[in-house]
């Protein structure tokens, strides 16, 4: 068996809608082996493991596990051949119990009740086996998202699955939780199984990983021992050229005083408080990046300052106090948003016309009819000025990548000149030359003498862009570290609990 | 004024079993994260046919059982529409509610070249329940039905893969859970029971079936679904609370408040304002199964 590779996937082809996912993809690891799959957003890695899965069939091309050639129709097949997914979005029923979710559609009964003892004694022991503990009894809505990721583990181990394939597992962790996912990886690794790592961050693949292949556009570029690679080499292959350096320069004059003030500022939650008493000073021209685990309180933040959300406590923008505003008068007000879903953020179905006025359409009006000639020329004025690869300005905004999709998001929120911008993950899921530009945008912004919120679960970014760095827990802010005093371990540490 | 006496109890169990029915039967449909509006056209179905396989054969329990399956095939219906054609589920509710009452008038007056009613047919014989009398079997399997499906939805494998599929159906296909026929067996059992409610309209009460007979009923029974936050036990207590006013308001006609006759059709209308109120105040409050109405892991690959 150890010297059959665990998954052989030969010349995969795979089309949505006539455009190619994967194109003629090659794809082999073994067992005792684990396998990192790198490449930018979009160049097929997660379709790759789909196809593994059985969430999609490939047009075209062969799969083997275990060296014999399979079909994969749904995730029925796959896990009836070992093979267990952790999705980048866990697959989890939040109103359900960890056991429950771990058990379900591989139950065992007796005398047709759910045998939830014995499932529970087999879950218990595997979680001993690799050092996976988790309250089974939780409801997953209650649990950390680290745990849930350890349910989401379970449940494929439950399944006796021998290949095990993780989406992007550490971007929802503290580096620290990262390294103990790392430590029982390589524990199953070791024990002879295969896992399969889509990662972007290349210090891991290369630090944990014991081979990598890397996608670009659909197809594999090459695929290689980490040994003899390194990190440069390995973003050049994604990415297809040189990319100039990612640290941007930040703005380095910050003034004086607050443009924003934020005191007190609670939200409550489904449980006690989801914000509690935060407070902060943004300074003219400073980026204040928030560190935190998803799920800490940076949503509620976000949406307590734009008026979203209910919330006690004062908030100052430019010496006027806004808490009692609404949204439009806080936007009024020179406040701008950037939600972390732009789902939020954009009509899909409408025209870049149309979403290029969402929010500023009283402006456009006259006598309650909208002036389309002016309309036009804003849309223009947002495509041209952040350069959005669009047909025109009545093209869908569904017809848009992600980055051009973010670039108007940007674009219209900055166009009122705002004294403070909230950013909300602004670049999560973008290509890195998307990424590139979304930052020099943002840093833009502070040399023009703006504040910048900065939200995001990415800590490279904070640590990359941010003057200050605010980290959260549990609601609260656990601490505000100057740049120089912001190590990745302290904020990380910090980010789990620890105090400042 | 009012007595609440066995007479009272009992007109409530009547009036609440096809209640318990069709509530039961919404619960197994919507915990599977199909909405079902239909309950009213699965009901009128079961009470035409329920009368018709009684009229045929002149064995009400041939009726019964082809009254279920009237019902079911309504389930089918509307599973297929739902989960193979993407249809929202609002809009094939909508449309089975005025076929069904058109196919039942319909056949009603080409069957029997009769508007209004059937003629007269044997209805279902009574059974002894002990502690509650002389009972319609329809009632104790309402009964029985509140009881069972507790362990069913949440102490078997099979209950698990119901409400998983109506709680996050793309987390329940990478289980490895067959979502879409979860689904068809849900509403499929689910019409059952609707089509079982309609049979206990026409032969556990009048023995006959009249046009539009369901009245509203399937509504109401949805209603209690929500009442009862999508729990077998909550659905039939919300079933019970409309059927006890039901009851009341039959005792109460014809009274006076204060020298004062209530109007009639005021009474009629008091089950149902009730349920307004009850839904404007326990609604909001209500846990729906989060994808109450999402198909998008039944979507073909």
């Amino acid at each position: 068996m150890e010297n059959t590779p665990a998954v052989e996937m030969i010349g995969i082809t795979k089309r949505f809608s006539g455009v190619a996912a994967n194109e003629g993809v090659d794809f082999t690891a073994s067992w005792g082996e684990l396998h990192a799959l790198i490449g930018e957003n979009g160049a097929g890695k997660s379709t790759l493991m789909n196809l593994l899965y059985g969430l999609h069939i490939p047009d075209s091309g062969e799969i083997k596990v275990g060296g014999d050639s399979v079909r994969i129709a749904d995730p029925r097949d796959a896990i009836a051949l070992g093979i267990g997914m952790v999705h980048q979005h866990f697959m989890l029923i939040p109103a359900f119990t960890a056991l429950e979710n771990i058990v379900l559609g591989a139950e065992t009964a007796k005398l047709g009740l759910t045998d939830f003892r014995a499932a529970e004694a087999k879950v218990l022991a595997t979680g001993e086996r690799f050092g996976l503990r988790v309250d089974l009894h939780k409801k997953v809505a209650d649990l950390s998202v680290s745990a849930q990721q350890k349910v989401e583990i379970l449940k494929a181990l439950y399944r006796d699955a021998r290949i095990l394939i993780l989406d992007e597992p550490t971007s929802v962790l503290a580096p620290q939780e990262a390294e103990s996912l790392f430590e029982m990886l390589r524990r199953m690794v070791a024990e002879g199984m295969c896992v399969i790592l889509i990662s972007h961050k290349l210090n891991d693949v290369i630090s944990y990983a014991d081979r990598v292949t890397v996608l670009r556009r659909g197809r594999v570029v090459a695929s290689l021992e980490t040994g003899q690679t390194c990190p440069e080499e390995l973003t050049r292959m994604m990415v297809g050229e040189d990319v100039p350096t990612a640290e941007p320069q930040k703005a380095s004059v910050v003034g004086e005083g607050a443009v924003l003030k934020v005191r007190d500022l609670s939200v409550r939650g489904r449980s006690g408080r989801a914000l509690d008493s935060v407070s902060f000073d943004i300074r003219p021209g400073e980026v204040l990046g928030v560190a935190g685990v998803d799920g800490n309180g940076q949503r509620e933040l976000a949406e307590a300052l734009v008026g979203l959300t209910r919330s006690t406590g004062t908030i100052t923008l430019g010496g006027v106090d806004i808490s009692g505003m609404s949204v439009r008068g806080r936007l009024e007000q020179g406040m701008a948003y950037v939600p972390e879903d732009r789902r939020f953020a954009l009509a899909p179905d409408f025209s870049i016309l149309d979403n290029s006025i969402l929010g500023f359409h009283r402006g456009f009006a006259y006598h309650g009819i909208l002036d389309l000639d002016e309309m036009v020329e804003r849309a223009d004025e947002l495509i041209g000025r952040n350069d959005i690869r669009a047909s025109g300005p009545g093209a869908p905004v569904k017809s848009l990548s992600g980055g051009n999709r973010q670039k108007l998001v940007l674009g219209r929120a900055l166009i009122g000149e705002p004294t403070i911008l909230i950013a909300c993950q602004p670049t999560m899921g973008l290509d890195v030359h998307a990424t590139a530009e979304i930052h020099r945008r943002l840093l833009a912004e502070c040399t023009r003498g703006a504040g910048v919120l900065l939200i995001s679960y990415d800590l490279d970014e904070i640590l990359a862009l941010s003057h200050r760095v605010l980290v959260m827990y549990q609601g609260r802010v656990a601490g505000v570290l100057t740049r120089e005093e912001a190590s990745r371990e302290k904020v990380g540490a910090m980010m789990l609990g620890a105090k400042a | 004024m009012i007595h609440f006496d066995a007479e009272l109890l009992n007109s409530t169990l009547r009036l609440a079993t096809p209640l318990i029915l069709a509530a039961l039967g919404g619960v197994l449909c919507e915990r599977s994260g199909v909405v079902n509006i239909a309950l009213e056209g699965m009901m009128l179905a079961g009470a035409f046919f329920g009368m018709l396989g009684s009229y045929w054969t002149g064995n009400p329990w041939v009726g019964m059982l082809l009254g279920a399956a009237a019902g079911g095939a309504f389930g089918l219906v509307h599973a297929f529409l739902t989960q193979r054609m993407k249809l929202n589920h609002i809009v094939s509710g909508v449309a089975l509610n005025i076929f069904a009452l058109g196919l039942t008038t319909y056949l009603l007056r080409k069957l029997f070249m009769h508007a209004g009613g059937s003629p007269p047919v044997n209805g279902l014989p009574m059974w002894n329940l002990p502690g509650l009398g002389e009972q319609n079997p329809l009632t104790e399997l309402a009964l029985a039905g509140t009881l069972l499906m507790t362990p069913f939805l949440w102490r078997t494998p099979q209950g698990l893969r119901l409400r998983a599929v109506g709680e996050n159906p793309e987390a329940a296909l990478a289980a490895g859970i067959r979502v879409g026929r979860v689904r068809f067996a849900a509403v499929i059992a689910g019409g059952l029971l609707g089509g079982l409610s309609g049979v206990y309209l026409s032969l556990g009460q009048l023995n006959m079936f009249a046009e539009g007979m369901s009245g509203g009923r399937g509504f109401i029974a949805l209603a209690a679904v929500i009442f009862g936050r999508w729990t077998p036990l909550g659905a039939a207590g919300a079933a019970l609370f409309f059927g006890f006013f039901d009851a009341l308001q039959m005792r109460l006609q014809g009274q006076t408040v204060g020298g004062v006759v209530i109007p009639s059709e005021f009474m009629l209308m008091l089950p149902y304002l009730l349920t307004i109120v009850a839904l404007a105040g326990f609604a909001g409050k209500a846990v729906a199964p989060a994808a109450l109405g999402n198909d998008e892991a039944t979507a073909s690959n």
